[in-house]
């Protein structure tokens, strides 16, 4: 693919201010937004991807798209310092031509005159109203597990499940933090951490990481090593925007997730194994519905009834144990997600949890915070 | 039970030291857009619905839980994280203040409470009614 003749700017806006006593670092990158939205022609409404670098204040591009209010399938936040904007029109191509966004805004903004050391210099712009709530990722997960259980009449119990396959599965690997099985009545007889999630609901505190190589189809075909194509992705970033009609019961996998399974050409049932990011019990069960393998708020029945468990399920899910039970490296279980997908699309994983012929999985991941502003990215994979 | 939690001083800026102004007068500030006339929170110079101008009016500080989490662990334990749907519309992401915390559900009537901070303005928690 080339983005040759793929990818157009349509819009550009030079702020008029040389100096912004008055305005937040924010409100300078919404007025620049929309300065080059007018230039353009376009609406906010227009905007399906977000590029930022490290003058936007907050948590890389999550604050920013909550704050302006956009709603995007594609979002990047590489910062290479000044060259950054200029690389992301490079990057907003890439994405164009690969269908993955059609209107990408890049913003720059800052007021180094205006405050030189900045009296908060990269404040997000939520901080001031948020900073104090004492938000945790336990009680914020927690908050959407006591909606779900509102809404849908899911069950501690049913959550539990999730944490039942996942330590079936840890029994195997010998570098799991957590290898003894459990079962429901000990996760609910587990202390109490936020209300409703119990200490066995909520993943491991780990080190360690991972890696991951990426690499063009004729290096691959080099390699003696299975082929293991990427064969569709989504992403998508979702905050409280404003307030209004919120739902802690969908994160935005359900827009990365039937994204990637378009881009694939595959669907849900379609796939041999899943890696479900699995900060906590509940983050899992949400994603189940968010993807499709399930109705929405049947994710506690779907659980319940065993189907993540290797080898007798539906769909089996984190076979390496999973942040419930493995490891949950530098607080991020994205990298390993895609790890355990790719063993068990190489026929790699322990022997007892090896999914036969195994050559569709999904792969995908919420980051942030579910109960505030987070993002989620899914990846669908091949064995070829 | 351990000490109270204590309330970190927020950090205005330039956009919303306004909203704090008004939080020490027990007044709190909501965003109505110019444009499409939508309310929203927390508010912004600009409509995160239509990129409007907005305005900031006062809520009537009354509304229901939308749904919560009474933090049982650590320092400042326990205390409860919530979303309250303000009656205007917004969801606000605050604490319920109270001594039971067991006692709370989703859809319960509360009511503004602005509570002091360590050094600085007061922010917007929500008790509730009748208590
Ligand atoms: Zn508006």
């Amino acid at each position: 693919m080339t983005i040759r003749n793929k990818a157009y700017i349509a819009g550009a806006f030079e702020h008029p201010t040389r100096l912004a006593p008055d305005k937040s670092t924010p409100q300078l990158h919404a007025e620049c937004a929309a300065g080059a939205l007018a230039d353009a022609g376009l609406s906010l409404k227009d905007v399906d991807g977000y590029f930022c670098a490290g003058d936007a204040p907050g948590f890389g591009g999550m604050s920013m798209i909550d704050y302006m209010g956009l709603k995007v399938r594609h979002t990047d936040s590489t910062e290479t310092g000044g060259s950054s904007y200029i690389l992301h029109v490079s990057h907003a191509a890439q994405a164009i031509a690969a269908g993955h966004c059609s209107v990408a805004l890049i913003t720059l903004a800052g007021r180094p005159r205006s405050e030189p050391f900045g009296r908060f210099p990269g404040g997000a712009p939520e901080a001031p109203f948020e900073g104090w709530v004492g938000s945790t990722t336990h009680n914020s997960y927690g908050m959407c597990a006591a909606r779900h259980m509102h809404e849908y009449g899911t069950t501690s119990e049913q959550l539990a499940w999730i944490k039942v396959a996942a330590s079936t599965h840890a029994q195997y690997n010998e570098h799991a933090m957590l290898r003894d099985v459990v079962t429901v009545d000990d996760v609910l007889n587990s202390p109490m951490i936020s209300d409703p999630l119990h200490r066995l609901d909520c993943c491991v505190v780990s080190d360690g990481g991972g890696a991951l190589l990426v690499v063009a189809p004729e290096v691959a075909k080099s390699l003696k090593r299975p082929l293991v194509a990427v064969r569709g992705a989504g992403e998508a970033v979702k905050g409280p925007r404003g307030g209004m009609n919120l739902d802690l019961t969908t994160s935005a996998a359900a827009v990365s997730g039937p994204a990637a399974f378009a881009e694939a050409g595959c669907t849900p049932a379609d796939m041999k194994y899943a890696s479900i990011y699995d900060s906590f019990t509940i983050t899992v069960l949400i994603q189940l519905e968010d993807l499709g393998f399930c109705k929405k708020g049947e994710g506690g029945r779907f659980v319940a009834e065993g189907n993540l468990i290797s080898g007798t399920g539906k769909l089996p899910f984190n076979t390496d144990g999973g942040g419930l039970c493995n490891n949950h490296p530098t607080n991020r279980g994205g990298i390993t997600k895609v790890i355990e997908a790719v063993r068990q699309l190489r026929g790699e994983a322990h022997p007892a949890v090896q999914v036969p012929n195994c050559d569709l999985a999904v792969a995908t991941g919420i980051g942030g915070s579910l109960g505030v502003r987070h993002g989620a990215a899914t990846l669908v994979l091949e064995r070829q | 039970m351990s000490d109270p939690r204590k309330i970190p001083a927020p950090q205005p800026n330039v956009e919303n030291q306004r909203f704090f102004d008004a939080a020490a007068q027990g007044k709190l500030l909501i965003g109505q857009c110019d444009a499409c006339g939508q309310p929203h929170y927390y508010p912004r110079a600009t409509c995160p619905f239509c990129f409007g101008a907005t305005t900031w009016v006062e809520s009537g500080g009354k509304g229901e839980i939308y749904s919560l989490s009474t933090m049982r662990r650590g320092a400042g334990a326990p205390y409860t994280l919530a979303y309250v749907t303000l009656d205007e519309g917004p969801a606000v992401l605050t604490n319920i203040a109270t001594d039971d915390h067991d006692s709370l559900a989703i859809g319960q009537r509360v009511s503004v409470r602005f509570t002091p901070t360590e050094g600085g303005p007061p922010v917007p928690m929500f008790a509730p009614e009748g208590e």
